[in-house]
């Protein structure tokens, strides 16, 4: 029997090529669902942003100094992201791994936990970073000016959405059963959501309110995209770094999670 | 260097009280198929999730391909091909989408990745449905397609949890003429089963698995010869006729087992005296089974 003398070289932690692979396999999944996908993450938000913006702007019209429709319009932003990342993180990532299996398979390949976990996220957040941008130009079609520094609302949507892809890729990894969400999305996601900036300014808020706003990444979203389109304040490279730290922590986060619940 | 795909040293893992694995040991010589043959609940499947590190044994030494578990697993991973016992498909892709993204997570090279497509194509004969999506396949068609997808890579080792479990017997016959023609072509194939049949036909070795154990191990004819000999009596009759039967043949010395319907005296070709009355016929690699993993699935 002609035994395999040399080695292969150890292969190493996050490899392009497994990251690649996993890529790919939701790139051409996504040509079978982008119909759905796109009609969720971007016309729920933009329905946020007509309803909001014309049903209160009818009664506030001007905000913090912004006429209501641009602020809720640069507001929504970090909406769609969430829609964008954290649902199908959260719903994705428990389908393919109890009832497709998905998972098993791709394990079962030259993929770890951890390059299964971070090209997942970082497809969610290239997701993300498209349809964040979708409520700013519906914002601009009613009148919003566009500004070059606006060309960064992509990029802050991909870095927002990969915090929290990671975010709902942890959940799943925890969540005992699907029902489990409920929870999540009552008690965690639909106050971060409401409190964030959205829909009306922090700044009237008492001050313990403003401090607890400051731990919520999605009220970074929402001020670094608004001041993306209005003007930049010096915090913002203190809130790129808010979003930068809490992508990170969810991302091990989330790691932990999943090879808890995909290796026995 | 070793000559064997596989070589696993007394294995244990366990669930929390249950232990699924209990001490079992395990060799794959390059080129051969070896079967795992076991009851449900036997610690097949858990063996299969360890060779991959989708399970991680509690004690004992696992080799794959040379490389020791779960440390170089990953290295391992990239020679193996799985086709695993529950179908997971990407169902709304087609058939030929399938086999591109297992190209890509085995790493296949960009030039080699059409040739290596077509291949699988040819090995499980769905030329014609390469464009089909994989929800209007039949069952027998998605298992050979989970088979060609675990050989798009070329493995040196493939491993079968299962391979067709729940099929209809013409389907399975299919399946067999696949597996075989791989094995001719002299690819290492570990496959586990609980259809004994299967494992005859299929196995150069076969290992019967009993709660995590292996309680018997070798070739389906000399496991035959050794623990259930060459012939076996089968009685017919009512209820308290086989239980007589049952009395009078272990009085004699002789094994005998329930088969439904009957009961079947074992061994009864080196008997000098009384052989019940039956219908003789040769001992198989059912009654080694039964005898060996017991008579009820607890």
């Amino acid at each position: 029997m002609a035994a395999i003398e040399q080695r292969a070289p150890r292969l190493g932690r996050l490899e392009r090529p497994a990251l690649a692979g996993v890529l790919v396999r939701e790139i051409i999944n996504y040509s079978s669902y982008w119909r759905s996908a796109t009609f969720s993450s971007t016309v729920e938000p933009t329905i946020y942003l007509l309803a909001f913006g014309f049903g209160f702007g009818s009664l506030v019209s001007k905000i913090g100094g912004y006429d209501y429709v641009q602020f809720v319009g640069t507001g929504t932003v970090a909406t769609a992201v969430l829609f964008s990342s954290a649902f199908p993180a959260m719903f994705g990532t428990f389908v393919k791994y109890q009832f497709q299996r998905t998972y098993d398979a791709i394990l079962a390949a030259p993929v770890d936990t951890e390059e299964l976990v971070t090209a997942e996220a970082l497809w969610m957040a290239t997701r993300a970073g498209v349809y964040g941008c979708v409520p700013m130009l519906v914002a601009i079609a009613f009148g919003l000016d566009p500004r070059f520094s606006m060309l960064v609302v992509p990029l802050v949507a991909f870095l927002a959405g990969l915090g929290w892809a990671c975010f709902g890729i942890a959940v799943a990894g925890f969540a005992k059963s699907i029902e489990n969400f409920s929870y999540i999305v009552s008690a965690v996601l639909t106050p971060l959501f409401l409190v964030a900036g959205t829909f009306f300014p922090l700044d009237r808020l008492p001050h313990w309110a403003r401090v607890l706003a400051e731990l919520n990444p999605l009220h970074h979203c929402v001020e670094l995209v608004r001041h993306a389109a209005f003007g930049w304040h010096a915090t913002d490279p203190l809130r790129v770094g808010a979003l930068v730290l809490f992508a990170l922590i969810v991302w091990r986060v989330a790691i932990y999670a999943m090879q808890r619940k995909l290796v026995d | 260097m070793s000559e064997l795909a596989i070589r696993i040293r007394g294995a244990v893992k366990r669930y929390g009280s249950i232990t699924a694995v209990d001490g079992l040991d395990l060799d794959v010589p390059y080129g051969t198929c070896v079967g795992l043959l076991g009851p449900n609940g036997a610690g097949k499947s858990t063996t299969m999730k360890l060779l991959t590190a989708q399970a991680i044994a509690d004690e004992g030494a696992i080799e794959v391909l040379g490389f020791e578990l779960p440390g170089e697993s990953k290295q391992a991973r990239a020679q193996c091909g799985v086709s695993p016992q529950l179908d997971n498909l990407d169902v709304t892709l087609t058939v030929e989408q399938n086999l591109l993204v297992f190209a890509h997570l085995y790493r296949v090279g960009r030039h080699e990745r059409q040739a290596a497509i077509e291949r699988a194509l040819e090995i499980a004969n769905l030329r014609e449905r390469r464009d089909s999506r994989v929800d209007k396949l039949s069952g027998g068609m998605r298992r050979r397609l989970l088979i060609a997808r675990a050989l798009v890579h070329r493995p040196r080792l493939l491993l079968l949890d299962e391979p067709t479990v729940g099929l209809d017997p013409q389907v399975r016959q299919e399946l067999w003429a696949l597996i075989d023609a791989l094995r001719a072509e002299g690819t290492t194939i570990l496959m586990s089963t609980h259809y004994i049949e299967e494992a005859q036909r299929l196995c150069d070795t076969v290992l019967i698995v009993s709660h995590g154990r292996a309680v018997a191990a070798g070739p389906p004819s000399e496991l035959v010869a050794e623990h259930a000999g060459r012939e076996a009596v089968e009685v017919y009759g009512p209820p308290d006729k086989l239980a007589e039967t049952e009395v009078a043949a272990r009085a004699a010395g002789l094994r005998t087992r329930r088969t439904g319907t009957s009961v079947s005296v074992l061994g009864t070709d080196s008997v000098d005296g009384d052989v019940p009355h039956g219908e003789r016929r040769p001992a198989n690699l059912e009654d080694v089974f039964v005898l060996l993993t017991g008579e009820q699935i607890d």
